[in-house]
C-alpha cells in the first residue's frame, strides 16, 4: 500500500508540512482563518538533526501497530492499511502516545489523541504534507 | 550612508499565521519572529526581492515592493545611479552585478514580427505532419563527392545532434550548485541535447552525461585535463562572454569549496580568476592552434566551438574564427547572464546579440565561408519566439541561461554574486542548494523545453514551413517594426508592411 | 478442526479470538463470559462516570465480532475446572466443554482485606466491572459523600469519576503516598496536588480500621462519615483454576513467552498471568491492558500453530487526573542513575543503568513518549544514539541516521 516517506536529503526543514497539516485537518476553508493566532498540533513534526539535517515524521502505519495492540478504548483500528483513530471513542488516555515508537501519535491540544490518517477523512483527498512540499521531500507511494 | 530600503516587505497581519516559513527561507536573513509581540517583523534593508519568502508563505500574506522612497526626481541622475555613487564614494570598489543586463536598451527581438502563410501558401498543421526540430551543429562540406564505385567518400567533420535548436549554455559548477547542474545535466540527456560546463569542470559524478555535455576550456583553464576533454561531445573555447565582455571570470573565494575546489582544481577558499585574455592567443592564428591542439588531443573526435562576445567588430571576428578551424561559432550578446560582473561593463560593453547575429550570418555568406562553421547564439533568448527569430536571422541554434534558470527556480533578483540564493541555484551552501531537488528541476527544464518545442513547430507551420533547415537564413520570414533604415539594413529584413 | 476455548471475555479473550483468527480461520471458538457483555475496555468505566463514554462506546470491538470471527460466546456462565487429561472445562451450569487448546484469561478480582464492620457498611462497592459501575452510579448522589478506600490507579479514577457528581471525596490509602506502585514521591506529591486542587481530600498513610454503619475509624483515630464505600485496594490474579488442575502459579498463573502455562495445550493471558518484565529482568503480574490484548494475541497465534514472541513485556501506564497527565514505563532497578529535569508543571525522571534507559516517570506534558519507552522495550544502547539531546526530547533525530533510515524509508 502507499505510504509518506521522506527523503531528507530534499528536506529543507521549513515545516510548511506541518502547517499544511494542521490545516487540512481544520476542516476550514481558509488557512488564515484556520491556523492564525493558534497553536497548532500537526500529526507530521520535523526534526532536526545535531548536523543540521532535517526530516519529517509522521504515522508508518506499520503492519504491526503496537498502538492498535494498546488502545484501552478499542478506538485505533487499521482498515484497508490505514491505521484510523475513532475521536467518538478516544477518551484520551494517550496510551497511543507512550507506546508508539515513532512519536508520530500526538495529542491534539484538547486532550484527545491524533494521528496522521493519509487525509483519507478530510477534504484534501491526499495528504496534505506531500501535496505542500516544495522540493519533493516527502513522497506518498508504494514501497 | 544609510538609504531607505529599495524593497518593502509588505506583511498582511491578517492573513499570517506566524509559521515563520519566510524566517526559515530566507539567507539574507530579512524576516524574524518576536517572541514578545507574536508578530513577524523584517530588516528591509537585507531583502533582494528574490520573492522565496513570498513564494513559500502558505496564506499569502506576504508581498515584496519597490520603496517609492526615492531622491528627488532627476531625469539625469536617476535614484539608482545618484546611490551608485554613494557607495563608491563609500567603499572605493567596482560594482558587482549579476544575471543580464537589466537596463531599458532596444530588445530587437520585439521589434521583429513573424510571418504566417496566408491562401497562396499553405500553412503546416504541426499535429498532423511531420515536422523536423533536428539540428546538426559542425561544419559541413562544400561538395559531396564519391569514389569511383559511387560510394560517398566525402568525410564529415564531427557533429553535434540537437533535436532541437536550443541548449543550455555555459554556466560554471561553482558559480551555480551542484543540483543546477544535475538538473541540466539530466534534461540535457532526456531531451536530446547538450548543456555547458561553463569553466569550472566537470564533476565526476556527471561524467556519465558526458555525451550530452560540452566542456569548456578558458583562460584560467580551470579544471581542464585529458579525461575531462574526452568525456563531453564538444569543447568550448571560451574567449568572451556577453555579460563581461573583455574581462575573464571571477570565482570568489567563498565559493571554490569542497568539490568545487578539487573540480577546478584550485586550492580550497582561493578566488578563482581568470584572465581576461587567453595568455596564449593573441591572433586568429593562435586561436587555430588552441583549436587544432584540442583536436588533437580528442584525435579529431569532437568539434571544437569558439565562444565570443558579440561586440563591435564581430563580423570581422567571426571570420576570422570561422577560418581557424572551429567547427562552430558561438555569439553572446550583451544581454546575457553572469554570477558575477562588474555593473559597469555589464551594462555598456557589448552589441545587442540580434545585430551581431545577422551581422555575422551576412559576412560568412558574403565570404562565401558559412559552411565552414555552424552559428549558436545566445545572450538573452528568452523564448519560442526569440528562437525561431534567430533562426531566420541566420543561427544554426540558440544557448539559453537564463530562461534555464528561470526553468530550475530562479526569480532573476540578481544577487548571484552574494552566494545566497535562495532557490539553490547560485550558491554553494549546502543548505541552499538542497532547496534545488533535481528530480524537480530537471523536470522543469525537460517542460520548458518541450513547451518550445511545440510553440516552434507551431510558428514554423504557420509560415509553411517544416524543418529548421528550410528557417535557417530565411530573413523574408521576419519584418521589423519601428527601425530605422540603418537598423533594418544591418538586420538584412524589411520593414513591416514592404 | 480445531477446538478452541478462551474462558474469560476480557481484552485478552479478544487480542486471544484476533491471533487465532489471523492464523487459523476454521477451528471453531468458545468464550466462557462470566459477565454479560461484549468484551468492553474495563478502564473506561471511570470516563463512563465523567460522561466521557457511554455503554455502546465502551464496546472494544464492534457490534458485529464475534460472528465476524465466528466465535460462540457463552454469556453468564463460569468455568469452574480444567480437566487436562480429557482436555475438556467444567462450567458451572453442568456443561462440559472439550479443548484442543484452551486460554484462561480469567483476569484479576478486587481484593478486599479483612475490616473490621465491613458487613456493616451498606453502600459499598468494589471498582472493577460495569456491573460495579452501574451500582456505583445509582447509589451516588449529589449530596453523597464517597469514600474510596485505595490511592491507586483504580481508586483514583474512581474520584475522578465521581467528581461533580458528589458532594465530597475522601481517598484513603497505607501508603503515604497516591499512585505509589507507578509513581515515587516526588512525582505523587505533584499529582497528589493536582488531586487535592480538584477537590479531592486525602488521608494517606493510614486506613480504616473499623466501619461503623457509615463511618470508618481511621488508624490515625479519625472518623470519615460517608454515605458510598468504594474498595479499591488492589486485585489479584484469577489464578485458582489453572492451580486447581496442577499449573504452576505464583501470585499469576507463570506463563512464558509464548504465553503457555505449565499445563498442556493451556494458555493464559491477561491480568490473571505473571510474566517476564525484561526492564528489571523479573517475572511479575503486571496486569495491564495493552499487555492483556499482546499476550492474548500472541496466546491465540501459538495456540493456532503460528509462532510468535511477546518477549519483551514492560510495565507501563498512562493515567492523567483533571488534565495532568502521568506516562510511566519500565522499572528503577538497584543502583540505576537518575536524570531529573522539573518546573511546576511538570516533571521528568529518566532511569538509566548499564547503558539502557530503564524507565521513566513522566508527569506533564505528554510529547512523543514513546520513543522512550521504545528505549526501553528494544533495550537500546544508549552510547549508541544521542541520549544527551533525548534527555530533553524524545526525538527521532538523536537515534543515528541508520535507524531512521530503516523506520522513515522502509516499510515497518
Amino acid at each position: 500500500m502507499k505510504r509518506i516517506y521522506v527523503k531528507e536529503q530534499w528536506c529543507l526543514g521549513c515545516r510548511l508540512c506541518e502547517y499544511n497539516c494542521a490545516f487540512a485537518n481544520s476542516g476550514m476553508t481558509d488557512m488564515a482563518k484556520a491556523l492564525r493566532g493558534k497553536q497548532i498540533y500537526p500529526r507530521i513534526q520535523v526534526e532536526t538533526e545535531a548536523n543540521g539535517v532535517t526530516f519529517a515524521v509522521s504515522c508508518r502505519h506499520c503492519n504491526d501497530p503496537i498502538c492498535v495492540k494498546s488502545c484501552i478504548a478499542g478506538a485505533l483500528s487499521k482498515k484497508d492499511g490505514v491505521i484510523e483513530i475513532d475521536h467518538e471513542k478516544c477518551v484520551g488516555c494517550l496510551t497511543c502516545v507512550l507506546v508508539c515508537p515513532y512519536g508520530a501519535v500526538i495529542e491534539d491540544g484538547s486532550g484527545v489523541a491524533q494521528k496522521c490518517e493519509l487525509c483519507m477523512k478530510n477534504s484534501c483527498g491526499a495528504p496534505a504534507c506531500v501535496k505542500g512540499c516544495p522540493n519533493n521531500a516527502i513522497v506518498y507511494e508504494e514501497r | 550612508m544609510n538609504f531607505y530600503p529599495e524593497f518593502e516587505v509588505v506583511r498582511n497581519d491578517s492573513r499570517c499565521i506566524r509559521c515563520q516559513v519566510c524566517e526559515r527561507q530566507c539567507a539574507n536573513e530579512v524576516h524574524w519572529y518576536d517572541e514578545d509581540g507574536k508578530f513577524m517583523l523584517a530588516d528591509e534593508s537585507k531583502c533582494v526581492n528574490c520573492q522565496r519568502c513570498v513564494t513559500l508563505c502558505p496564506t499569502r500574506a506576504l508581498k515584496i515592493v519597490k520603496s517609492d522612497c526615492r531622491l528627488r526626481e532627476n531625469a539625469n541622475y536617476s535614484d539608482q545611479t545618484i546611490k551608485e555613487v554613494y557607495r563608491q564614494a563609500e567603499t572605493g570598489g567596482v560594482l558587482l552585478s549579476s544575471m543580464g543586463n537589466p537596463n531599458p536598451l532596444p530588445v530587437y527581438w520585439d521589434k521583429i514580427l513573424i510571418n504566417a502563410s496566408q491562401v497562396t501558401n499553405p500553412p503546416i498543421d504541426p499535429l498532423r505532419e511531420p515536422m523536423e526540430t533536428r539540428v546538426f551543429l559542425g561544419k559541413k562540406p562544400e561538395r559531396i563527392t564519391r569514389n569511383p564505385d559511387g560510394i560517398l567518400d566525402t568525410k564529415l567533420a564531427p557533429q553535434l545532434t540537437l533535436s532541437m535548436p536550443v541548449m543550455f549554455s555555459a554556466m560554471s559548477y561553482g558559480s551555480i550548485s551542484y543540483n543546477a547542474h544535475a538538473s541540466l545535466a539530466r534534461a540535457a540527456e532526456a531531451l536530446g541535447i547538450y548543456y555547458n560546463t561553463g569553466e569550472g569542470g566537470l564533476h565526476e559524478d556527471f561524467y556519465q552525461y558526458g555525451k550530452n555535455t560540452i566542456v569548456q576550456v578558458a583562460s584560467g583553464r580551470f579544471g581542464v585535463h585529458k579525461d575531462y576533454l574526452e568525456a563531453g561531445a564538444a569543447i568550448e573555447i571560451k574567449m568572451g562572454q556577453g555579460a563581461k565582455p573583455g574581462i575573464g571570470g571571477h570565482l570568489p573565494g567563498t565559493k571554490a569549496v569542497g568539490d568545487v575546489s578539487k573540480t577546478r582544481m584550485i586550492p580550497e577558499g582561493s578566488d578563482a580568476i581568470s584572465p581576461a585574455p587567453h595568455h596564449d592567443i593573441y591572433s586568429i592564428e593562435d586561436l587555430r592552434q588552441l583549436v587544432f591542439s584540442l583536436k588533437e588531443a580528442t584525435e579529431y573526435r569532437l568539434p571544437v566551438i569558439v565562444k565570443v562576445a558579440a561586440v563591435h567588430n564581430i563580423a570581422a571576428i567571426a571570420s576570422g574564427i570561422a577560418r581557424s578551424g572551429a567547427d562552430i561559432i558561438a555569439i553572446d550578446g550583451f544581454r546575457g547572464g553572469t554570477g558575477a560582473a562588474p555593473t559597469r561593463i555589464r551594462d555598456n560593453v557589448g552589441i545587442p546579440i540580434e545585430l551581431a547575429l545577422a551581422a555575422v550570418d551576412k559576412r560568412l555568406r558574403d565570404e562565401g565561408i558559412r559552411n565552414n562553421v555552424s552559428i549558436v547564439c545566445g545572450g538573452s533568448v528568452r523564448s519560442a519566439a526569440d528562437v525561431v527569430k534567430a533562426i531566420a536571422l541566420g543561427a544554426d541554434a540558440c544557448y539559453i541561461a537564463t530562461a534555464a534558470c528561470l526553468a530550475m527556480g530562479c526569480h532573476l533578483c540578481r544577487s548571484c554574486h552574494t552566494g545566497k540564493c535562495n532557490w539553490g541555484i547560485a550558491t554553494q551552501r549546502p543548505d541552499l542548494v538542497k532547496r534545488l531537488n533535481p528530480d524537480i528541476g530537471s523536470q522543469r527544464l525537460i517542460n520548458l523545453m518541450d513547451a518550445w518545442r511545440h510553440e516552434i513547430k507551431e510558428l514554423m507551420g504557420g509560415m509553411g514551413i517544416n524543418s529548421i533547415e528550410a528557417l535557417r537564413g530565411n530573413r523574408l520570414m521576419l519584418r521589423g517594426v519601428g527601425l530605422t533604415e540603418k537598423e533594418l539594413e544591418i538586420l538584412g529584413i524589411s520593414h513591416a508592411g514592404e | 478442526m480445531k477446538k478452541y476455548v478462551i474462558i474469560g471475555n476480557g481484552t485478552a479473550a479478544a487480542g486471544c479470538i484476533e491471533g487465532i483468527r489471523s492464523t487459523d480461520a476454521e477451528g471453531s471458538i468458545t468464550v466462557i463470559s462470566a459477565e454479560k457483555y461484549p468484551v468492553y475496555c474495563r478502564p473506561l468505566i471511570s470516563y463512563y462516570l465523567e460522561k466521557k463514554t457511554d455503554l455502546k462506546r465502551m464496546n472494544y470491538r464492534a457490534d458485529s465480532f464475534y460472528t465476524d470471527n465466528h466465535a460462540d460466546v457463552r454469556y453468564g456462565v463460569s468455568a469452574l475446572a480444567i480437566n487436562t487429561d480429557e482436555k475438556e472445562i467444567s462450567l458451572d451450569n453442568g456443561e462440559t466443554v472439550p479443548y484442543d487448546a484452551l486460554c484462561v484469561c480469567t483476569g484479576s478480582a478486587p481484593f478486599i482485606p479483612p475490616m473490621q464492620g465491613l458487613d456493616t457498611v451498606q453502600n459499598k462497592f468494589p471498582f472493577m466491572t460495569i456491573d460495579d459501575t452501574l451500582a456505583l452510579e445509582k447509589a451516588v448522589t449529589p449530596e453523597s459523600r464517597v469514600l474510596i478506600i485505595g490511592a491507586g490507579l483504580i481508586g483514583l479514577k474512581c474520584a475522578e469519576g465521581l467528581h461533580g457528581r458528589a458532594q465530597q471525596i475522601t481517598v484513603c490509602d497505607l501508603a503515604p503516598r497516591v499512585l505509589s506502585s507507578i509513581l515515587d514521591d516526588k512525582c505523587a506529591a505533584m499529582m497528589q496536588k493536582h488531586l487535592e486542587a480538584n477537590g479531592i481530600r486525602f488521608l494517606l498513610g493510614t486506613s480504616a480500621k473499623e466501619f461503623i454503619g457509615n463511618s470508618a475509624v481511621m488508624q490515625s483515630g479519625e472518623t470519615v462519615e460517608f454515605d458510598v464505600l468504594v474498595l479499591a485496594v488492589g486485585v489479584r490474579a484469577n489464578t485458582a483454576i489453572v492451580r486447581n488442575a496442577g499449573g504452576n502459579v505464583s501470585r499469576g498463573i507463570l506463563v512464558d513467552d509464548v504465553c503457555r502455562t505449565s499445563l498442556p495445550d493451556v494458555y493464559a493471558a491477561g491480568d490473571c498471568t505473571e510474566y517476564h518484565d525484561i526492564s528489571s529482568n523479573s517475572v511479575k503480574v503486571m496486569a495491564l491492558m495493552p499487555n492483556a490484548y499482546m499476550q492474548g494475541r500472541t496466546a491465540g497465534i501459538n495456540m493456532a500453530g503460528g509462532a510468535v514472541l511477546f518477549d519483551n513485556a514492560i510495565p507501563m501506564n498512562s493515567i492523567g487526573f483533571f488534565g495532568l497527565h502521568c506516562h510511566t514505563a519500565g522499572s528503577q532497578p538497584e543502583g540505576c542513575e537518575m536524570y531529573e529535569e522539573s518546573d511546576d508543571s511538570h516533571i521528568k525522571r529518566l532511569f538509566v543503568k548499564d547503558d539502557r534507559l530503564t524507565g521513566f516517570m513522566l508527569l506533564g506534558h505528554m510529547h512523543r513518549t514513546g520513543i522512550y519507552t521504545a528505549l526501553i522495550r528494544n533495550r537500546t544502547p544508549l552510547s549508541e544514539v544521542d541520549f544527551a539531546r533525548l534527555k530533553i526530547e524524545p526525538q527521532l533525530a538523536a537515534m543515528g541516521e541508520a535507524y531512521r533510515n530503516k523506520v522513515l524509508k522502509g516499510v515497518v
